[in-house]
């Protein structure tokens, strides 16, 4: 599904500590250095290194791009309810919203992807730091214009030596778990009223 | 003796040039950069592998006159500069001329971590316990009591012992001595150049001028005399109590130890570093 | 669309302050002092891993004021070099930045700017130093000013700013801003042979012969090294040719001026500037840094309108391009300068104004992108 627009717009949330930044930079890297793609990933984030909300944007485009922030992204991957609650109303009514249902009990919209990131992980890898990467992985089947090859090539090459087994078994799990969604039965839009 | 002393006028100070120098009759500057001159002469350096590096005040002025690479930088960083010297060309010999305001005031957190990394470096640090230049302001090391120009009721502080907070810091020599005794000011000197690592000589000088006009010391020949009954070496300190240690200073060397300096440390590094690249 | 997956060769994803790693490493840069310090962090990070691997050094200072000593100090050891900041440290190095602007010392700061004043925003953009970059060390003295706006220029503006400083004995400062340092995009590195490095002039006469301060047609005089046989006296006093303090008038007079003479001459090739669209343009946006992005984006936006809008974006802050500037205040009816600040480069423009070519604002300082929407709605209110 989506976006053949040539800017795409994606917003990667959670608390400082799960990954979210990384999850960015890998899809970045994707979709920048092997498919050949403009991308711009920045992040915000306040003092704390864990806890507190984070958020990565990646923009991705056919074009070079100027702007480098996403200010209305169609792709949410929102891992814990803070963020959720604070970046859902940015997120583009014809967009898809995806959660950790691990930490995401109220989904504010009937268009979403809800998986479980951090069950999975903990279940396929016996590591629950490997949530970003499950997330991705999903992220990746669902969001047409980056390779899965590429996110893989990308995640060897970002994440700490010696996690690349585990991340690698997470980003699978990810892709695997999101073959079941079937998003033709969401709704079209995330917030009705908007349009 | 005139030879020699004709000798080394020539060789390394600017005589055609830079003088008469700006110091006050009897100022203890001039016997600090004889002794430096003679430890420089004798430790056979090249004149031109010599950097000398100071920063502002009356001892500042010492890279003007003598004939090496100078660098007269900015008030209390002259450490800094001199860092930065070593680290990039190894094979200078780095000497930093400071004073007690200097290095212990202003400067004093790049002394104590010059200090703790043993940076390579040679300090030589005038004690005159004053600001000179600035018209006879207390200093850190100006002693509680005194009188200054910013201490018209008496100076209410305690002064640092800046060769013990070089000890601590972390220096792998510290040596302490006066303008009065010229011999061993000049062996002190002579040890520290040689030494690896961070070297600390103190040099308690005389500025009679605006310290001891105001502390009832008004000519050089009652602060030397002061130095001549105040200092007591290492060995006769070591017999003594502390209640009668207390209002000398002791003279000598204070520490020598032979710990790796940083530049030898962080030859390891950049081996290390080029390794893992080869991996 | 490239779907085939393979690494692309010499492509790298990396940070504005991870470009200006690798742009001062390419200029051959081998030293470097720093402080801790967000959003700068980075770079000391870098230069940390990098510098010893390839025989240089990096030292983790006690505080700004020593790294940027360190930095002139090895610099006149002979060896290019750099440190990197934020506002708090810039403020604190300000003293030392004056001495490497009177002693002629080159040298290379980057101060990647956050909110301020005082400890501010640290994680957030802004464009508040750009005076102080001008003018933050006191006393008359030239300085060139060079902004980023892209990780991609990021690197190839450090290799400008090691150019310039070496070429004309000045310090550099290169501004980014949080935003371009903490930006990740993709970037070709350039292969050696396609980067043009400049180095100092180095004395050939014999010693005896040298004036290290000696009035020459450039008005910048050859740099001997610590060591290579050519001692001198190096001081931030007022020193007259050879180097030595001074109090004469007419010594003073000429060295001042000549400082000032160097950077003047060499006008054509510092003051450096990217137009955009400005062929045809009624009306202009005049920006630097980061605000670039959005101003070119709004322009593009407001072209479909049938609005001829165009953007001059300055690279070179200081010496102000003046000439440039005053072409576009020529040229269009009015002009807009976006800026995270409440307006630093605005006033520049508005001096160099001799038309009554109208200038208008729009300032951001709440530590926040200025959006293309805002610069399209100021746009669109200026038709």
């Amino acid at each position: 599904m989506i976006e053949n627009d040539y800017r795409n717009e994606i917003r990667f949330c959670g608390s400082g500590g799960q990954g979210i930044i990384m999850a960015a930079i890998v899809l970045a890297e994707a979709a920048g250095v092997y498919d050949g793609k403009y991308v711009c990933q920045t992040q915000s984030y306040g003092p704390e290194a864990r806890g507190g909300t984070c958020k990565a944007d990646v923009v991705i485009s056919s074009k070079e791009i100027d702007y480098p922030k996403a200010s209305r992204p169609t792709l949410l991957v929102a891992m814990n309810q803070a963020s959720c609650d604070k970046y859902f109303l940015d997120l583009n009514p014809k967009g898809l919203l995806i959660v950790d249902t691990t930490y995401v009990k109220k989904v504010p919209t009937g268009r979403v992807a809800a998986l479980p990131f951090t069950r999975i992980a903990r279940q396929e890898t016996g590591n629950t730091m490997a949530a970003n990467m499950v997330a991705l992985g999903a992220f990746g089947h669902l969001y047409k214009n980056v390779t899965a090859k590429s996110l893989e090539d990308a995640l060897m090459a970002r994440v700490p030596k010696g996690t690349e087994e585990v991340n690698l078994l997470a980003l699978r799990a990810g892709m695997d778990a999101a073959k079941h969604l079937d998003l033709c039965a969401l709704p079209q839009l995330v917030r009705e009223e908007e349009v | 003796m005139p030879e020699e002393i004709t000798r080394l006028t020539h060789k390394y100070l600017r005589h055609d040039k830079k003088f008469p120098h700006i110091w006050c009759p009897g100022c203890g500057n001039g016997i600090v950069l004889g002794s430096l001159i003679r430890a420089i002469d004798r430790s056979g350096l090249h004149k031109d592998d010599v950097v000398l590096v100071s920063g502002i005040g009356c001892s500042g002025r010492m890279t003007v006159y003598a004939d090496f690479n100078t660098l007269h930088t900015t008030h209390g960083r002259a450490l800094t500069f001199a860092t930065g010297i070593k680290l990039a060309k190894n094979s200078l010999h780095v000497i930093v001329i400071m004073g007690d305001g200097d290095a212990t005031a202003i400067g004093g957190n790049h002394f104590i971590h010059a200090a703790r990394r043993n940076m390579d470096l040679t300090a030589i640090i005038i004690n005159n316990q004053i600001y000179g230049m600035t018209g006879g302001q207390q200093s850190p090391t100006t002693p509680y009591g005194s009188m200054t120009t910013t201490t018209p009721y008496g100076h209410i502080e305690n002064a640092f012992s800046i060769s013990e907070l070089a000890m601590v810091a972390g220096a792998s020599f510290v040596g302490r001595g006066t303008v009065f005794h010229v011999q061993l000011l000049d062996s002190l000197i002579e040890r520290a150049i040689q030494k690896k690592g961070f070297s600390v000589v103190e040099i308690l000088s005389n500025c009679h001028v605006q310290f001891g006009r105001r502390n009832k010391m008004g000519s050089p020949v009652k602060m030397m005399k002061w130095f001549q009954e105040h200092a007591v070496t290492m060995q006769k300190a070591k017999q003594m109590n502390t209640e009668d240690l207390e209002g000398n200073v002791t003279i000598g060397v204070l520490t020598d130890s032979d710990k790796p300096s940083y530049l030898e440390k962080y030859q390891l590094v950049q081996e290390q570093a080029k390794a893992s690249l080869k991996k | 669309m490239n779907r085939t997956g393979a690494k692309r060769k010499n492509i790298l994803l990396m940070q504005g302050n991870e470009a200006i790693v690798e742009g001062a490493l390419a200029a051959g840069c081998r030293f470097f002092a720093g402080y801790p310090i967000t959003p700068a962090s980075e770079i000391s990070e870098g230069m940390s891993i990098r510098l010893p691997q390839m025989d240089g050094t990096f030292i983790q200072m006690e505080d700004e004021i020593a790294s940027i000593g360190a930095v002139i100090g090895a610099s006149l050891a002979g060896v290019k070099s750099m440190t990197a900041t934020s506002g708090p440290g810039f403020s604190l190095m300000q003293e030392n930045i004056g001495f490497a602007c009177m002693a002629e010392v080159p040298c290379v700061i980057v101060n990647v700017m956050r909110g301020g004043p005082s400890t501010g925003l640290p994680t957030h953009p802004s464009q508040g130093d750009v005076m102080q970059a001008r003018w933050g060390t006191h006393g008359d003295h030239p300085i060139i000013v060079l902004a980023v706006s892209t990780v991609r220029d990021s690197f190839e503006i450090t290799v400008e700013a090691f150019n310039l400083s070496e070429k004309y004995r000045v310090p550099v400062i290169i501004l980014s801003d949080e935003a371009v340092a903490h930006t990740r995009e993709t970037v070709t590195m350039p292969s050696p042979e396609e980067i043009k490095i400049i180095d100092r002039i180095k004395p050939e006469m014999p010693p005896e012969w040298y004036i290290p301060y000696e009035v020459t047609s450039t008005g910048v005089p050859p740099m001997a090294v610590f060591g290579e046989g050519y001692p001198y006296h190096i001081t931030g006093l007022s020193h007259d040719v050879r180097g030595f303090p001074t109090q004469r008038p007419d010594e003073t007079d000429e060295l001042i001026r000549r400082l000032y003479r160097k950077i003047t001459q060499g006008f054509h090739e510092i003051q450096k500037i990217k137009s955009f669209m400005m062929g045809d343009a009624e009306i202009a946006v005049i920006a630097y840094g980061s605000v670039t992005r959005s101003a070119r984006q709004a322009v593009l936006d407001v072209r479909q309108l049938g609005i001829r809008a165009g953007l001059l974006q300055l690279v070179t802050l200081f010496p102000f391009p003046r000439e440039s500037v005053e072409t576009v205040l020529n040229q269009c009816r009015a002009v807009l300068v976006p800026e995270m600040n409440l307006g630093q480069i605005s006033r520049e423009v508005k001096r160099v104004n001799q038309k009554d070519t109208r200038v208008t604002t729009y300032n951001r300082v709440d530590g926040q992108l200025i959006t293309p929407e805002e610069i399209y709605s100021q746009l669109i209110q200026m038709k």
